[in-house]
Formats: structure tokens, C-alpha cells, sequence
């Protein structure tokens, strides 16, 4: 499924409306339907997940284990007061953090969801998302100018620093996925990876990028730490800073403004999570299985199933370690975190690229345990 | 979303001390927009050059899946090698002179060590 095509399919149901109103209509479902649920649902996991860890309940008082807390806090924050601090930049006031939702949410119509299920499978898919989620920065930043307050200024500025710096490892440790697979749609990454048990396409394919060979294995590493701070997550959350800044960038947002921001933060996260799935860790193949190749033929409905649980397993898995490090790490200094991105992450990166493109330059595109294979057969 | 907010919400004209900034109920003193340290900028200048670099990689990076394919890889490979070599003279010109140690002390700033 395809949001391009759906937008066709639904013109030709109806008849009527030009396509570029069904396409907006796609876009608006992929939102409502998977964006803004799992930006709630995470609100609560994270909250039961803080809970075990410090061995406590958590929420439990909205349904059954609590698990409505997250549409009680949708309602509350819709019924909330909404001001605006005086001598406030009305204009970029409201902008912001409308810029960050835009920025978080239309990374998903390019996540590889299944092999069937592509909001819209661009051919510079994963530039575009790298590209589309940049624009946090820049919401983070001007909803913290316009906020006419020192906290939020300096909440700000270092978000702004920080996003900027750790674009660059972020980007660079891409790169040897993109070398490895001579592509950057999305969808044929992932294809690539499916190593199966089926003897002929051990030649073709190999396992997931993530094993290839050691400098993706480390790059895969570099992608996780620097999505962490793109996203602003403990440790490195000093834009938010609540124990030096307040609350950081958000301090003078009140109501569904700041629930933007905080529903953006984990789309982000999730955005960042799934982007790792796929481009390291072999998005929706099921290890060693090829499902389409087993020998019966699956309904199609029931495969584009399988691979979205698969896809969302992974992902989740990412999304759960995220949740788990912010209870076990403490917050970096600002020094400490620029010179972690600058003098450690940034070299590695470089050198991780020149590796991956060594590699496959002497070994002629084979990884690690296909040269392993072919060593004994 | 923000729309359907003005409906449920409740409207009082906000009292001046509920539109004032907060700064933990101190009376905020001055405009917020201070001026703010240039370490900022230069941050920004560096990931510029990164930037534009990097997308400008790019393209070699996706071409070499092909070229290792058909024989010509030491090009592409070589031509990678020349912008991140340029990218790491940048890196270490920063980092000599001082450009990436967030805290510095007066006396070793750049401008300073020069004169001594």
C-alpha cells in the first residue's frame, strides 16, 4: 500500500474531488492513524516503563492498568488555559511548534513499514527524512526566541548547537548503509538484506547491514547515539535541562502547544528508532526467513501483516532501550557533548565511511559472513 | 488540534503577573533577548561546511555500489577519500586552534595566544 496509490484508489471509488484533496486526506490518515496514537501511546508506556525501573505503579487510575491516561492528558491539555508571555513574537510563537510536529510527523510517510506498506517509497527516501527531520531544529529553536525568556533562550541555543552538531555524525554513519546498498530508497535497503535460508539467494543478498562488516556494526552504534541527541533524549536532553533550565525551550508553552512539542518529541524518537531498523538491523525480515519464499503462498493481507508486527517488534525493541537509558544515564555537560560529538562521534564516522567503502572496494560488495561462507563451501 | 483547543478552553483575560516570563516567580529583569555567546555561531559555521560537504558525498556514495561492479571503484573510492580528507583538515584546523573546547579559558583563546 501506497499513499500515492491510495490517493488514486480513492478517486476512482468517489469520482468526484481533485486527487490532490485525496491526497491530503492519506496523509491526514497516516497521521491520525499512526503518528498521533503512538505519540500517546508512548507518553504512557514511557511513564509505565519509569515506573517498573524506580519500582513503582505508575499510572493506574484511567482504565484498566491506567492505559487511558494518554487520552485523559490529550483532553486535559485541549482544555487547558493557552497564553502567551508578554512582549512574546506572536507570529513565531505560534509557528513553532507547529514547524516541529510538521518536521516529526512527515518522516512517516517514508518509513519502510512492511515491503507492501510505503507511505510513499521515494527514491531519495532516507535524504528526505534526514532533510524532513532537521526541521526540529529550527522549531526548537524559534519557539524558544519567541518565548521572551532566558530559560527558554538558553534551552534554545544549546538545542539548536546540539541538533546541529550531531546532524553530522547522524548523516555520516548513513552513509555506509547507502555505500553497501547503492541506493537511497528506502524500501530496496532493506530488500537487500534479506539473507534467507534459501540457498540461492545467500549470492544475492546478505544479512543485515548492522553485521556486514565491523565498521557498519559500529556505524549502526553511531546512528543510535546521535538519533538519541537529534531527538533531545536523557543524556542528552540539555535543551530541556529541567533541574538548570526550568523546563528548557518549552517553559512558556501551556496547553496543546506544548502537547505538540512533547507528541513530536516521540514521533521523533520513533521516527529515529525506525530508521535504525531499517537501515541496520534489516527492517521487516524476519531473521533467516524469507516469508514469501517458504514454498506456500500467503494471502497478501496476511504478509504485509507479519512484516509490520516484524518491522514494529524491532522498532519497539529501540523505542523500549531509548525509554530504559533515560533511567540509567545521567545528563552530559554541554562541553562534554559537544566534544563527544566533535572530537569522538564526527572522526569515527569519517573513518567508518572510508572503512565501509574499503571493504567493499577489496572484497567486491561480500560481507563478513558471506566471505565466511564461501571460505567452506 | 490547536483549533479544536479554542473551543473546550476556558477565556480570562491573563493578569499581569500570569504573562510575565518565568523565572521561578522572580520579576524577570531586562528583555530575555540577551547577548548571547558567539561559541554559538562558530558551532553553526562548522556544521555548514560539514554540511554542504556531506551532500555533496552523497552521490558518490550511492554510485559505488555500481562501480565496484564494473571495475571502476578506485575513482569513486579515491574521490570519497579526497572530501573527507578536505573534511578532517577542517576538523583538525578546528581543533588546533581551539574551536571545539566549549570551555575556554581567557588566556588561551585564539587571539590571545598569538600575542604571547
Amino acid at each position: 500500500v501506497n499513499s500515492a496509490a491510495f490517493a488514486h484508489t480513492l478517486q476512482s471509488w468517489f469520482g468526484v474531488g481533485p486527487l490532490w484533496a485525496w491526497a491530503a486526506l492519506s496523509a491526514f490518515l497516516v497521521i491520525f492513524l499512526l503518528a498521533l496514537p503512538f505519540g500517546g501511546i508512548a507518553t504512557y508506556v514511557e511513564r509505565k516503563v519509569a515506573a517498573d525501573i524506580q519500582d513503582r505503579v505508575g499510572p493506574n487510575r484511567v482504565g484498566p492498568y491506567g492505559i487511558l491516561q494518554f487520552l485523559a492528558d490529550g483532553v486535559k491539555m485541549l482544555a487547558k488555559e493557552d497564553f502567551m508571555p508578554a512582549g512574546a513574537d506572536r507570529f513565531l510563537f505560534n509557528l513553532a511548534p507547529v514547524l516541529v510536529v510538521v518536521g516529526a510527523c512527515s518522516a512517516f510517510a517514508a518509513l519502510p513499514l512492511g515491503k507492501y506498506l510505503v507511505g510513499a517509497d521515494l527514491n531519495i527516501g532516507i535524504f528526505y527524512i534526514l532533510a524532513v527531520t532537521t526541521l526540529i531544529a529550527p522549531g526548537i529553536l524559534l519557539g524558544s526566541w519567541a518565548s521572551q525568556n532566558k530559560w527558554s533562550l538558553l534551552g534554545g541555543l544549546r538545542g539548536a548547537a546540539q541538533i546541529v552538531s550531531y546532524e553530522i555524525p547522524v548523516a555520516l554513519s548513513i552513509l555506509p548503509a547507502v555505500l553497501i546498498s547503492g541506493t537511497l530508497q528506502i524500501g530496496l535497503i532493506v530488500e537487500q538484506q534479506g539473507w534467507a535460508w534459501s540457498a540461492e539467494g545467500l549470492q544475492q543478498y546478505h544479512f543485515w547491514n548492522g553485521f556486514h562488516n565491523p565498521f557498519t556494526f559500529i556505524a549502526m552504534f553511531l546512528l543510535f547515539i546521535g538519533g538519541l541527541a537529534e531527538t533531545n533524549r536523557i543524556p542528552f536532553d540539555l535543551p530541556e535541562a529541567e533541574s538548570e533550565l526550568v523546563s528548557g525551550f518549552n517553559t512558556e508553552f501551556s496547553g496543546m502547544r506544548f502537547g505538540l512539542y512533547a507528541l513530536a518529541e516521540f514521533c521523533d524518537v520513533f521516527v529515529m528508532s525506525a530508521v535504525v531498523t531499517a537501515l541496520y538491523l534489516g527492517g521487516w525480515h524476519i531473521p533467516f526467513v524469507n516469508i514469501e519464499g517458504l514454498g506456500v503462498t500467503l494471502p497478501q493481507g496476511l504478509v504485509v501483516l507479519i512484516q509490520f508486527g516484524v518491522f514494529l517488534v524491532k522498532t519497539l525493541i529501540l523505542v523500549f532501550v531509548v525509554m530504559w537509558l533515560r533511567w540509567t544515564l545521567p545528563r552530559l555537560r554541554v562541553d562534554q557533548l559537544m566534544g563527544l560529538c566533535w572530537k569522538g562521534l564526527t572522526p569515527l564516522a569519517l573513518l567508518n565511511l572510508l572503512g565501509t567503502a574499503l571493504w567493499m572496494w577489496i572484497f567486491k560488495g561480500q560481507s563478513l559472513a558471506q566471505l565466511i561462507y564461501g571460505a567452506f563451501a | 488540534m490547536l483549533g479544536v483547543g479554542g473551543l473546550l478552553r476556558p477565556r480570562r483575560s491573563a493578569t499581569p503577573q500570569k504573562v510575565q516570563a518565568y523565572e521561578c516567580g522572580e520579576a524577570p529583569v531586562g528583555s530575555a533577548w540577551i547577548k548571547f555567546n558567539i561559541r554559538f555561531y562558530v558551532v553553526a559555521i562548522v556544521f555548514i561546511i560539514f554540511d554542504v560537504e556531506m551532500a555533496a558525498i552523497f552521490p558518490c556514495v550511492v554510485l559505488f555500489k555500481d562501480a565496484v561492479a564494473k571495475g571502476t571503484a578506485a575513482l569513486i573510492f579515491w574521490e570519497i577519500f579526497l572530501f573527507i580528507g578536505l573534511l578532517v583538515v577542517g576538523l583538525i584546523y578546528c581543533w588546533v586552534r581551539g574551536d571545539l573546547e566549549w570551555v575556554k579559558g581567557v588566556m588561551n583563546s585564539a587571539p590571545y595566544r598569538r600575542s604571547s
